[in-house]
């Protein structure tokens, strides 16, 4: 059970093993609670209604026949909503967020909602949803990047100029910003080259396609209170987003996260939990609201597409002179589509004297965009691995040679400003070269593929408080849903500090009026910030105990340490009296002044940034280009994994979900821009048998900011694949690939030199 | 919404006769409980067939085979005579949806579904299948290739189901074989499906040969030019490019979300080899 760590020779009884998870046996007897398996008394079924078009003008919506209709018992539209002066912390523009959850005079995308409506049943919602006129005037419409920012394209939003363009633009446009990052001479470091490679990609959109639809059920009670039960990765955030859409406290709206069947950063902002709520608020019934999977394809937050002009140069000895990126990604309808991400993540990868990356946020006819995990990367490193990979050939230098030299490490200057700390990119290109993979011969029509990826990691608002029981067990409380194993990481890390075992110790998400704020379940943040405060708040119980101890055996407070779950006398005390058990403290409590309990309250720094490399083999069929993915193996620096099976099982559906995005998924829009695909049939994720096993190496150089070391994992691993893949499939046809997804109708076409 | 599920197939044809409304006919469910589910069809009668006892089994006949319409794809694959007979067309049903789907979908209501890229139906033209038909007129037998008339839609009348479907006994040294592209390798549809079915002689001569090819053109065709090239051949190089040839000739795709014209054309034609080869080497055991 025992585990030395092997960098900094830390022995940790519970961190770095791989017991049972709290939530597992809930889960796999089908007792777990999701988004729409919570009812109420006298609960009722809404239904929303969609925009069939892609951009139209509202002229008129009339409910007066569905309100009519026997079993309903609220309709509403936009009017029922209007943005209140509450306070929230959000990032997002609410106004847009209150645009996208109900359209507000123009209906701006396929699936934008118009209308909802809550009956006794889901059939007489839906049957009222047909007795709803919408009298729409059809306006032209865009969804394609290269459309939308011509000359002379559609306007989705007449009021919308680029900013941050100098001189300000005297005309309208779909381009919402343009920003830029960068440091050194491009121009100088472009002479300096001996290759040169520049090209543009494109990437379509891809969607998270987990598995839960989005579901809730709000209940506004008579007296101004509310309750929401939903599936999302942020409580809190769903808190502060429907207290502001409503108009409410945040103290009179209690938010409880259900258990999740996925995310991936799509359930990172509000859909359908305000209409829920307003249309509760207007019966005074609770109100049950889950999309269907078209709704969700429709109408939820898939990622930006993207184009991407790519142009880097290197030297004959293999050093990149310059790099320079100019990135346009669309984030739907509003404004917002994670540019900046993308434009970062460009070249985080690479120490570079001359960097420019620029990035322009586009507006068109599709839905708001969401997070996708490590939003932005993938697009951003398909460009630039598929062009390092360019340069490897061309230079005649092994790709992970290339990289190496290359490779940010600690102190480089990353493109977006700040110095790195010690990170573990080179050890992850290192294992890469060692690795069984790399060294193994391919077969016919197959071709190999290396790509790099970043992540950021996020910090940020976060609580936790932990409590011992008289029978010395231990409840941590947490602000943070769980959605890749979290309880159980805390749970380690609080048996590891308490030094009680891990079975003694069960964590829960508390809701949001139970424990102070904490921000969404995002970014790679969670065992790494919410991690900190489970340790801090068992280290504040510590302190507890060891009073409660000194108190017990009459000495000063600060003579007594804690070792091994045991209060010990310490200094000039040491040895007078027996080790007290965290159990035997605990059994006490009442006597010596109460509950025992910790807890911790803090905006959590000292991320770890998390950096991986990815091997890919891909075989195609010449006469149909179809591609196999025939090994895969992924290499990342995870600091320290706190639970190793749950580390390498984000490495692994990192790497599928990137093999999805990279062969075949993708969103389809038709001439009329309406969307083709708004199902799992035709938005082709992969099955079991499409893959292969996902080998993983998980390398470890600790985080020097995190009580255990720990980096998050959950992003990077979908950084690298859409580039390894490209590169792989660019090797095995013998023409680089610029376009994703690498379906079988564009593999065949390179194939045949098209 | 009525729903009825008859003893006999003359309950079944006189309540789908008498239906003034939209009527749905389920045996597996596959297709209608979904297309209800998205609100793509509103039947105002549902007539549910699995009920009717003669429509459950597969029997001999003549030395062939007649399969019930309520006879599942998972039934179908367990007939060991059946797929020793015709393991193309046993291998298409068995294609369609997942292991679940398997245990309630039915040959012949992926023929009356009359989608173009149905994976049953190019192997069932190419086995000479032929579906028997029961209405208020009494009852017809229709040849597969002519029961599709346009994409959704069959040629059955108001008040027709189908009873069976009927596949020949085979020959010595006959056998059939079906292959359709996805871009998975499961749960997917075909972009183009391909079933041929030869008759060989005891030397090794192609003597008779059916090509049915799916998901190309608005229904699926019998390709009679294609199955020219190979008869009277050992299936060499050239026979198999002639064959390929005359697929690609007869394919008349769209572009739409799962290919383009081009793709499905160029596809059509390697398909068109591989499963004239398979069906030829399971022909010569």
């Amino acid at each position: 059970m025992n585990k030395i760590d092997d960098i900094s020779g830390t022995e940790y009884k519970y961190v770095g093993t791989r017991p049972v998870r709290p939530d597992g046996v809930d889960k796999v007897t089908g007792k777990a609670q999701f988004g729409a398996d919570l009812y109420a008394p006298g609960m009722l079924f809404a239904k929303i209604l969609r925009s069939p078009h892609a951009h139209a003008r509202i002229l008129s919506v009339n409910t007066d026949k569905a309100e009519a209709l026997d079993g309903v018992k609220a309709v509403l539209t936009y009017a029922d909503l209007e943005l209140g002066d509450g306070g929230h912390d959000l990032e997002d523009d609410m106004n847009h967020v209150l645009e996208n959850v109900m359209a507000r005079g123009k209906a701006l995308y396929d699936g934008h909602a118009v209308a909802a409506v809550a009956a006794n049943s889901a059939s007489i919602a839906k049957r009222a949803l047909k007795l709803i006129d919408v009298e729409y005037e059809v306006l032209p419409h865009v969804t394609d990047i290269e459309k939308a920012i011509a000359p002379d394209a559609p306007i989705i939003h007449e009021d919308m100029y680029t900013q941050d363009m100098d001189p300000k633009p005297e005309k309208p446009s779909n381009v919402a910003r343009r920003m830029e990052i960068g440091h050194g001479d491009i121009e100088a470091g472009f002479e300096k080259a001996d290759f040169i490679f520049e090209r543009r990609f494109r990437t379509e959109a891809a969607h998270q396609g987990y598995i839960e639809p989005h579901a809730c059920l709000a209940n506004y009670r008579s007296d101004g209170h509310a309750e929401i039960w939903c599936c999302t990765q942020g409580h809190f955030m769903v808190r502060s987003a429907c207290a502001a859409l409503l108009g409410m406290d945040l103290s009179k709206l209690r938010v409880t996260a259900s258990e999740i069947g996925g995310g991936f950063g799509g359930k990172t902002t509000v859909f359908i939990e305000p209409v829920a709520l307003a249309l509760s608020r207007k019966c005074g019934r609770p109100v049950k609201l889950v999309m269907d999977r078209d709704e969700v394809f429709r109408a939820s937050g898939p990622t930006p597409s993207s184009v991407i002009d790519v142009k880097i140069g290197a030297n004959k000895e293999g050093v990149i002179t310059a790099g320079f990126a100019e990135l346009w990604f669309q984030g739907g309808a509003f404004p917002g589509s994670v540019i900046d991400l993308g434009a970062m993540c460009s070249f985080a990868c690479y120490n570079l004297e001359n960097v420019k990356a620029i990035g322009w946020d586009v507006v068109v006819n599709r839905p708001k965009s969401a997070a996708y995990r490590a939003p932005g990367a993938p697009m951003a490193a398909f460009a630039v691995e598929s062009a390092l990979d360019d340069l490897a050939d061309r230079i005649g230098i092994d790709p992970i040679d290339f990289r190496l030299k290359n490779a940010a490490e600690e102190g480089t200057i990353a493109s977006f400003g700040p110095k790195f700390r010690r990170i573990g990119l080179k050890e992850t290109l290192e294992a890469a070269k060692a690795s069984d993979h790399y060294n193994s011969q391919l077969g016919p029509n197959q071709g190999r593929g290396v790509a790099s990826g970043f992540w950021f990691n996020f910090g940020g608002t976060t609580s936790a408080s932990i409590k011992i029981e008289l029978d010395g067990t231990a409840v941590v409380t947490v602000g943070t849903p769980d959605i890749g194993g979290s309880r159980a990481s805390m749970c380690q890390m609080a048996a590891e500090t308490l030094g009680i075992p891990y079975e003694d110790v069960r964590c829960i998400v508390a809701d949001t009026s139970s424990l102070p704020y904490s921000a969404t379940t995002e970014g790679s943040r969670t065992t790494h910030s919410s991690g900190m405060a489970t340790v801090y708040a068992a280290q504040n119980a510590i302190g507890v105990m060891c009073s409660r101890a000194a108190m017990i055996w009459g000495i000063p407070e600060d003579a007594v340490d804690w070792k091994d779950g045991h209060a010990r006398p310490s200094g000039a005390n040491a040895g007078d009296f027996e080790p007290m058990s965290l159990a035997e403290i605990a059994k006490k409590a009442h006597e010596t002044g109460g509950p025992i309990a910790g807890h911790c309250e803090f905006e959590a720094g000292k991320v770890g940034q998390s950096f991986g490399t990815h091997i890919a083999d891909a075989e195609i069929d010449p006469e149909t280009g179809f591609t196999k993915i025939v090994r895969y193996t992924v290499i990342q620096d995870a600091g320290r994994a706190i639970h190793p099976s749950y580390v390498e099982g984000q490495y692994q559906g990192g790497a599928v979900q990137g093999i999805g995005w990279a062969l075949n998924e993708e969103y389809i829009y038709g001439e009329d821009g309406r969307l083709q695909n708004a199902g799992f049939l035709d938005y082709r994720m992969p099955v079991c048998s499409d893959v292969p096993m996902i080998e993983t190496e998980i390398v470890e150089v600790p985080n020097t900011g995190h009580p255990f070391g720990v980096r998050g994992v959950g992003e990077t691993p979908i950084a690298p694949p859409l580039g390894a893949i490209g590169n792989a499939l660019s090797h095995a046809i013998g023409r680089r690939m610029d376009t994703i997804p690498m379906s079988p109708p564009r593999v065949l076409e390179a194939v045949n030199g098209g | 919404m009525r729903y009825l599920a008859p003893a006999s197939v003359d309950e079944a044809v006189s309540a789908l006769a008498a239906e003034p409304g939209k009527t749905g006919i389920l045996a597996g469910g596959t297709d209608l409980l979904v297309q209800m589910k998205t609100g793509l069809i509103e039947p105002d009668l549902i007539v549910d067939i699995k009920k009717i006892n003669d429509l459950n089994a597969i029997r001999r006949e003549n030395g062939g085979f007649r399969i019930g319409a309520g006879v599942s794809g998972a039934q179908m694959g367990e007939h060991a005579e059946l797929a020793r007979a015709w393991p193309g067309v046993v291998e298409s049903v068995n294609l369609i949806g997942s292991t679940q789907i398997q245990g309630r979908a039915t040959a012949a209501g992926n023929l009356c579904n009359a989608s173009p890229a149905a994976d049953s139906v190019p192997a069932l033209i190419a086995a000479s299948a032929v579906a028997s038909v029961a209405g208020p007129g009494g009852t017809r037998e229709i040849a597969v290739e002519d029961f599709i008339a346009a994409p959704g839609q069959s040629v059955l009348e108001k008040g027709e189901i189908v009873v069976s479907l009927f596949l020949p006994s085979r020959p010595e040294h006959a056998s059939d074989a079906y292959e359709r592209f996805i871009p998975r390798t499961e749960m997917d549809i075909a972009v183009v499906g391909v079933g041929i079915s030869v008759d060989t002689s005891a030397e090794g001569e192609v003597k008779n040969a059916r090509v049915g090819i799916g998901a190309v053109a608005p229904t699926p065709l019998l390709v009679n030019e294609a199955a020219d090239a190979i008869v009277g051949t050992k299936l060499d190089e050239e026979a198999l490019e002639r064959c390929a040839s005359a697929a690609m000739a007869a394919c008349s795709p769209i572009n739409d979300k799962r290919g383009t014209i081009d793709f499905r054309i160029k596809v059509a034609g390697a398909l068109a080899k591989r499963v004239a080869k398979r069906a030829y080497c399971r022909a010569r055991g």
